[in-house]
């Protein structure tokens, strides 16, 4: 076989089990993606030698009994904590961390099988919608604008998984998802992404960002994939509070591509004032597609909608000012070379001041002011307040019978690197139509759906019920078989 | 069951220049659970290991890693709510509570702000006999403790021992109840009483297991009962926190000296500030902590770690029906079962060791009273020389237990009783078996009693005419008899047989 790199995890298990391949050969065409891709960015560490191994591994246990993800080689964002190798958030105050330990979610993969081909690319802590906070330099988008040659961003935060998966460097990756950040890079690099319901994956050994939007989920080239790839990710973990005690269905069993009946909402909300026409439109024709396969299309109304931007700008960084003091260079990571006479404040102030990027810096004074005292009524507990009205917003939506909703996943294309990251509003704002997801903890999925008049990939989201992923997968898959979308970024790095 | 009741202590007064002033003390104690792992990792809470060895990754704050609450230490704080009879809340929460130091790796402590595992309780503080102050509790919450930052090892650096981190502490904070420092210190040896009945803390000051911030304010006479009536805290004086005390003596010194600052404050016409101190004991003063500039703004919010704590009725009611008798109650059983006063009763029912210790001796030896008079007399006495505590003790229940029997079938004196718990105390063995071994059984045999007295009389004629007329002196011819028998004499029969000689 050839461009074994090109097949996607559904494909390749198929090919593995078949004896028609090996996963050793599967690994090798991804590796060799990816020494040829230095121009996307979007591997940071690179490991072929565990790689390599866990090939070789997969390889002698394979047969039709093998694991889901068994020989499978992917991508594992830099977020995740992965034993032995540089585990960095994309994050100059973690140079040089390499944990002791395995994160839950990196765990299982493996134990399924999968092969590890290196970390990949992120904005800061998860923190940014272009990939361009990151310490390693931003990812580049493998798409291209028609015949210009404008690097764009494969957005954020899950840039660089998004990137390899769309340029085939490797077969999925995983992400993580605090505002948007799998579906965006997802829907601007033509791939599909998944965040799962709030609890269904475990944050162990996850670096944090915000505890209590932050998700992961995978990044893959079908929905068939995200299901195979979810199941293996998700399920109940004891070092998680937060994890949900809830069986895992088998996903992939659960899509039959059949929408007929289902009620997909159409929130009028998300109707934006000054909207891309082409974002508009292409909303218009998924409605269609999934009228035309038989589901009932009911306008509701998500009425906090408007309030979840900002509501989601206090809370997410109230979170992160916590969850980042403990980068203080005092245990791990980057600690700054102190002057005579310095004490631990400016050991503290030092460090902080060289090992954090400016979204972060941004990001943790927005945090520690929203908490302060004085102001912590009027900030945070009032965006506490405002999630609680968004999820009440969905669950009486799904209490009329909601079966799941239907939105743009991003008000526009990809954009052109450097285009936003002057005007940290205008970047936040790439987040509106995901955020509200978050803060209602619910399933969330990008699909593609079409191409931009400058050929740029567009996404559909489908927002589901609580811990109904299979649901939600089983439509999204109709949604995908309606649209058709096969399209590849021509290559150019 | 006998119905204690009690007259409340008068408040510790202080003469000011201008005035006379009364004290008002809170105290905010931090009591280590018992357990055997830390609150939120599974690391041990082992007390002296090498530094930096008993810490989990959660403990280090290494990135990703999560808390996860050890029931055991939820468990030990229901059972303290309900030792202090409080209200113990199904629904708690922990919240983090933000700052920056180098032996808290997360920077935040998780605690619980907000919405604490037990609400209101009381304990009630003896100041002596039929004297007791109520003081309300009103709240305990969990949370985690700090490490240990180690300044004196290197002239440049600071070292880290993060053993300690993470370990749980329950903070049982009082209201403004406690009226001066030795109410104070009755305050903290209560409450520590009542942890080591419940097993919920092991109450070791020393190892700082059990801490204290006191927080002080003065008032004018009367200005007290107006803040009781109507809980307004404008009727008190501001209050200062004195920060991470864990002994008794400085305790009580600490809100002496605080008091008496803020009285020359008042009286010369200042204000107090609202501020934390620590206290010197060297310098015998308390110094301010921190300046305004530099004061600590913990921006608590709800830990998103964690979920909120919800525990069932069923399991609270399971706990409770397995308390063990807590000392109020030890004590009035004592009182009623054994005929002891309120004292007594209060002494060995202090530490439970102490008091299962005096229960034994008082049922194997059938004598309650005698049982206290040797346990506290005689065996504490004897711990005390040595600085020992119960549980060096080398003398057994039922050593001691023989002994009492020995005195009450009159086969040995008291006198010969004392000599011979020391024999048993230094030497060990079978109390019985040494008396008939080294001949100390009492002589009882009114024969050979009667010729010793014959002879004492017959040698001191003079003494015998005195006596006649002063029975008083008869003492004389008994201590005689005794020095003469070696003390073995029954000192009731000589008694006896001298009055009856002496006045034939």
């Amino acid at each position: 076989m050839s461009d074994l790199n090109k097949l996607g995890l559904a494909e390749a298990r198929d090919a593995l089990r078949a004896g028609d391949t090996t996963s050793v050969d599967l690994t090798e065409a991804c590796l060799g993606s990816i020494e040829a891709a230095d121009a996307l960015n979007a591997f940071v560490h690179h490991t072929p030698d565990i790689a390599m191994d866990q090939a070789r591994a997969a390889d002698a246990r394979m047969g039709p009994d093998a694991p889901a993800m068994c020989g499978l080689p992917i991508g594992i964002k830099d977020l995740f904590c992965t034993r032995g190798v540089p585990s960095q958030a994309g994050s100059g105050i973690l140079k040089g961390f390499k944990p002791e330990y395995e994160s839950t979610i990196t765990s299982q993969l493996f134990e399924a099988g999968a092969v590890m081909l290196g970390k990949l690319n992120m904005d800061e802590f998860a923190m940014g919608s272009s990939n361009e906070t990151s310490v390693y330099g931003n990812a580049v988008n493998p798409w291209r604008r028609g015949n210009d040659d404008t690097a764009l961003t494969p957005g954020g935060s899950s840039g660089g998984s998004a990137s390899a998966v769309s340029a085939d460097l490797c077969l999925a990756a995983t992400g993580t998802d605090t505002g948007g950040s799998i579906r965006q890079p997802a829907a601007f690099t033509g791939i599909t992404g998944i965040k799962p319901t709030y609890g269904r994956c475990s944050r162990w050994g996850v670096v944090a960002f915000a505890s209590s939007l932050d998700q992961a989920g995978p990044m893959t080239k079908s929905v068939r994939d995200a299901a195979i790839m979810l199941e293996a990710m998700c399920g109940h973990d004891p070092k998680d509070s937060t994890s949900a005690d809830l069986p895992v269905p088998n996903f992939e069993a659960l899509l039959k591509g059949d929408v007929r009946g289902k009620k997909i909402g159409i929130p009028k909300e998300y109707r934006l004032d000054g909207m891309p026409e082409e974002i508009e439109a292409l909303w218009a024709e998924g409605r269609q597609m999934l009228e035309e396969a038989g589901a009932e299309m009911v306008d509701i109304s998500l009425p906090h909608t408007k309030y979840a931007l900002p509501a989601y700008y206090v809370v997410a960084p109230a979170e992160a000012s916590s969850n980042l003091a403990r980068y203080d260079g005092a245990r791990y990571g980057h600690r700054a070379k102190l002057d005579q006479g310095d004490g631990i404040t400016e050991m503290y102030e030092k460090t902080r001041a060289e090992g954090f990027g400016d979204e972060v810096k941004r990001r943790v004074m927005i945090g520690t002011y929203v908490l302060s005292a004085g102001f912590y009524d009027a900030y945070y507990n009032r965006a506490r307040k405002v999630r609680t009205l968004i999820k009440k917003d969905f669950e009486d939506v799904f209490a009329q019978g909601i079966d799941a909703i239907l939105t743009p996943a991003t008000p526009s294309a990809a954009f052109g690197l450097g285009e936003a990251s002057d005007d940290p509003v205008q970047m936040y704002l790439n987040d509106i139509f995901t955020v509200t997801v978050n803060m209602a903890g619910l399933p969330g999925i990008a699909v593609p759906a079409g191409l931009d008049k400058q050929g740029l990939p567009l996404g559909l989201q489908l927002i589901g019920r609580p811990w109904e992923e299979g649901d939600l997968l089983n439509i999204a898959y109709g949604l995908e078989s309606a649209v058709g979308f096969v399209a590849k970024p021509t290559k150019w790095w | 069951m006998l119905d204690l009741t009690y007259d409340t202590p008068k408040p510790k007064v202080i003469a000011g220049a201008k005035h006379d002033w009364e004290l008002v003390i809170g105290m905010e104690v931090h009591a280590q659970v018992s357990s055997n792992a830390k609150l939120f990792s599974g690391a041990s809470t082992q007390f002296g290991a090498e530094p930096n060895s008993n810490v989990a990754f959660v403990d280090a704050a290494m990135p990703g890693m999560l808390p996860v609450i050890n029931e055991y230490c939820v468990e030990q704080a229901v059972r303290t709510g309900l030792g202090l009879n409080a209200q113990i809340h199904l629904y708690s929460a922990f919240d983090r509570k933000n700052y920056f130091y180098p032996d808290l790796p997360q920077g935040y402590q998780i605690s619980q702000l907000y919405h604490p595992i037990v609400g209101e309780g009381e304990i009630l503080v003896e100041m002596g006999p039929g004297l007791a102050r109520k003081v309300r509790v009103e709240r305990i919450h969990l949370e985690q403790d700090a490490g240990k930052s180690i300044h004196d090892m290197d002239p440049a650096m600071s070292f880290v021992d993060l053993n300690r981190t993470g370990v749980a502490l329950m903070e049982i904070v009082s209201r403004p109840d406690i009226r001066g420092p030795e109410e104070a210190a009755a305050y903290i040896t209560k409450l520590r009483q009542i942890l080591r009945y419940l097993g919920t803390c092991d109450g070791n000051m020393q190892n700082g297991n059990l801490r204290a911030d006191v927080n002080v304010s003065i008032c004018l006479p009367g200005a007290y009962e107006r803040y009781q009536e109507t809980q307004d805290f404008s009727h008190l004086g501001t209050r200062c926190e004195i920060k991470n005390m864990n002994s008794m003596r400085f305790i009580q010194q600490a809100i002496d000296v605080e008091a008496r600052r803020q009285i020359a404050i008042v009286e010369g016409g200042g204000r107090v500030d609202q501020e934390t101190r620590l206290y010197d004991p060297d310098k015998g003063e308390t110094r301010s902590m921190r300046s305004k500039e530099e004061a600590h703004d913990y921006r608590y919010f709800p830990c998103p770690d964690l979920l909120p704590l919800e525990i069932e009725q069923a399991w609270i009611d399971d706990i409770a029906a397995n308390l063990p008798e807590l000392p109020d109650a030890k004590k009035v059983r004592f009182m009623d079962d054994f005929g002891l006063t309120d004292y007594d009763a209060s002494v060995l029912t202090a530490d439970t060791a102490d008091a299962a210790f005096f229960e034994e001796v008082a049922g194997q030896s059938g004598d309650g009273k005698l049982a206290a008079n040797w346990v506290i007399n005689e065996l504490f006495g004897r711990l005390k020389k040595e600085d020992h505590d119960i549980s060096e003790n080398p003398v057994s229940p039922s050593q001691l237990a023989d002994i009492i029997k020995l005195i009450k079938s009159g086969d040995i004196s008291g006198k010969i009783a004392k000599d011979l718990f020391e024999i048993v105390y230094t030497e060990g063995g079978d109390p019985a078996r040494i008396v008939e071994a080294r001949s100390m059984k009492q002589v009882t045999d009114t024969g050979a009693i009667e010729a010793a007295v014959d002879e004492i009389i017959a040698a001191n004629p003079a003494q015998v005419e005195k006596a006649k007329n002063n029975p008083k002196l008869a003492g004389w011819f008994v201590g005689q008899v005794m020095k003469a028998t070696g003390g073995k004499a029954n000192p009731k029969a000589v008694n006896e047989i001298v009055t009856q000689k002496l006045s034939a």
